[in-house]
């Protein structure tokens, strides 16, 4: 018997040492500041088009902040996270990193003096990166303006607060290593998911999380939640009611809107907004790829999308009433409100993106959460700045709580066929009152603009 | 027939329900003061208080107000005895054209109203969905940030000077 706890005891330190051993990373020696021109001008304009597909920028600045100076907060379900310094400072940016610890920071999520990082930062993506695109993003950022600046250390409880026990989430969520080509595939849509998985982190809105807060492998791309919106699923079950196609989106991540499917709005703004620097080629095989996750729309669901286009066809204005709409019911007063106040933009003669969608086209209405349909009735679209865009103002002051769940009972029913949202009330009751937090960004295009969400300089 | 409460006063109107507050105002009750300008929540011309907060009153229906408080511009003062927004924007001569001028103020009455100490960022902030075709921006941010000090009740030679708000 006294063996066998000898046993259980060495296998217990065994373990501890190994997850020791697993867990402990040595730091990277501190460099000194590498200087401009030991930077190729090629690599560095590679970098800055890589770094729009990273979206770094979203995180990494901080509305009317210095670019890159990090200081963000980013609310997680665990406390919130402040976004690091990335620009080229010695102090407190990343000017002491060399390229090996930009790449072991970007291949395995850890800091340059051996700490985890917290998957905030989406390693599990950006382990996909290779190491010829690391090292045009370094030579990017380490180009940029330094600013010193140290964010705000980050609201945590214990544990997550001790950086050791990211390693146990690495050892159960985390897959290591670059990009692999699927051979079987093309080569156009083996770069689309370098780009999608990869820098481009799709699924770090896209995909569902558990809740240890990792992405769920078994709902790649089903769908997930985003600064408060929801993120639309990038696979079969895509609400789309006209499904996408590779033209569709193309065009959408290429000019932000397509008349299908509507203006990007949300988080989404700006990521069409940054994609603006990626070429046609990589556009293209980023639709490529998702256009093949989405599969084949079902026959349902593209005769569905013909019944649509056939109506839109025929239908000058006017709108539709559903058989519910008795006399004084809920429907028939949200039907009211409709036509009052959203049907001017919504059924009018103004061809998107400066007129409204139709709403038999639109994702947010057939979608199965009613959270953007309330974002963006409560805070509509804001005006980009300094340029033309869409724009839709917010009816949050306008519309009381009863009234706005009257207005999206009608929409569903009358525009997707489908019943009013259960959930709708607690959720508007949640958004209106800030308990449920929402990132109200303007129209794509901003490039963190002046004045608007975005950096100084 | 709908039933409306402006500045204080209640009012029995024979009217489509769907007919915009804006029409309403300025054709039934005669007040004036708010604009149309794009009729599509563009411009902010439009902008009355509905219980305190800023709306277009262009995109909303007067069914929707029923039972709630909407002000006016007419409901900030009189012409003889101006209210403290109203005061600063003659002192600083705000207005070109005026075309936008009940909408800004109407904004920025909201604004101060739920944050007394508004900070000047913040008054350019509220402002931005009202435009002014004249450009007579510096003018207005002078003016309401001068409205929060009066309605403070600071006299005019303890208010800081205004600072510069940057880019017009
Ligand atoms: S007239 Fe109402 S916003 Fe322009
Ligand atoms: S003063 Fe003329 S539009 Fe503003």
């Amino acid at each position: 018997m006294k063996r066998f706890w000898i046993g259980v005891l060495v296998l217990v330190i065994v373990c501890l040492a190994g997850f020791a051993a697993y867990a402990w990373k040595p730091a990277i020696d501190p460099i000194e500041p590498p200087q401009r021109s030991s930077f190729d001008q090629a690599l560095i304009e590679k970098g800055a088009v890589l770094a729009s597909v990273g979206n770094c920028t979203a995180c990494h600045t901080k509305p009317g902040g210095k670019s890159f100076a990090g200081g963000l907060a980013v609310p997680t379900p665990f406390g919130t996270i402040y976004s690091t310094n990335i620009t080229p400072d010695p102090k407190t940016g990343i000017g002491r990193w060399s390229e090996a610890a930009f790449s072991r920071a970007m291949r395995e999520g850890v800091e340059r003096n051996g700490d985890h990082l917290y998957p905030a930062f989406p390693f599990d993506h950006f382990t996909l990166v290779s190491d010829q695109d690391n090292k045009a993003l370094y030579a990017y950022l380490m180009t940029r303006h330094a600013v010193e600046s140290r964010p705000p250390a980050n609201e945590l409880p214990f544990p997550l607060n001790m950086r050791f026990v990211l390693a146990g989430w690495k050892l159960l969520f985390f897959d290591k290593g670059a990009y692999r080509e699927d051979t079987a595939q093309s080569a156009d849509w083996n770069r689309g998911a370098y780009l999608v998985e990869g820098l481009g982190h799709c699924g770090a809105c896209h995909t569902p999380r558990n809740i240890m807060g990792a992405e769920r492998k078994s709902a790649h791309l089903a769908g997930g939640e985003a600064e408060g919106w929801d993120a639309f699923p990038l696979d079969r079950s895509s609400s789309a009611p006209v499904p996408w196609t590779h033209d569709s989106l193309f065009a959408y991540l290429r000019q932000g809107w397509h008349a299908d499917h509507g203006v990007a709005n949300g988080p989404m703004a700006e990521v069409t907004g940054n994609l603006g620097r990626l070429p046609d080629s990589d556009i293209s095989a980023i639709a490529t790829y998702l256009i093949s996750r989405m599969g084949a729309p079902s026959p349902e669901r593209a005769a569905a999308a013909e019944d649509i286009r056939k109506k839109l066809s025929v239908d000058q204005g006017g709108t539709p009433i559903p058989a519910s709409a008795t006399t004084g019911s809920p429907i028939s007063r949200g039907g009211a409100i409709y036509q009052a106040a959203c049907a001017t933009c919504h059924d009018g003669s103004r061809p998107q993106p400066f007129g409204g969608i139709d709403f038999h086209l639109s994702s947010i209405i057939a979608a199965r959460d009613p959270q953007n349909a309330i974002n963006v009735v409560l805070f509509g679209l804001p005006a980009a700045s300094g340029r033309e865009s869409p724009i839709m103002p917010g009816f949050a002051a306008t519309l009381t709580d009863d009234q706005v769940a009257d207005l999206l009972g009608y929409l569903r029913e009358a525009y997707a066929q489908k019943p009013a949202w259960a959930d709708a009330k607690a959720k508007l009751a949640d958004t209106r009152s800030g308990k449920y937090r929402v990132s109200i960004r303007p129209s794509d295009g901003i490039e963190r603009g002046p004045g608007n969400v975005g950096a100084k300089d | 027939m709908v039933k409306l409460n402006v500045n204080g006063a209640s009012h029995d109107i024979d009217i489509d329900p769907a007919t915009p507050l804006l029409y309403v105002l300025r054709n039934e009750l005669k007040l004036n003061g708010a604009k149309f300008g794009c009729g599509l929540g563009q411009c902010g011309a439009c902008t009355v208080m509905v219980d305190g907060k800023a709306v277009f009153s262009c995109l909303t229906p007067a069914m929707l107000v029923e039972g709630r408080e909407i002000k006016t511009v007419e409901g900030l003062g009189t012409i003889d005895d101006p209210g403290p927004m109203q005061k600063a924007f003659i002192e600083q001569q705000a207005a070109q054209c005026g075309y936008c001028i009940a909408g800004m103020m109407m904004r920025a009455q909201a604004l101060l109203e739920a944050k007394p100490d508004a900070a000047d960022a913040d008054i350019r902030q509220a402002l931005e969905p009202n435009l002014c075709r004249c450009g007579t921006h510096m003018r207005i941010l002078r003016a309401v940030a001068r409205a929060r000090d009066l309605m403070q009740g600071k006299s005019a030679d303890t208010m800081a000077p205004i600072a510069a708000t940057g880019r017009g």
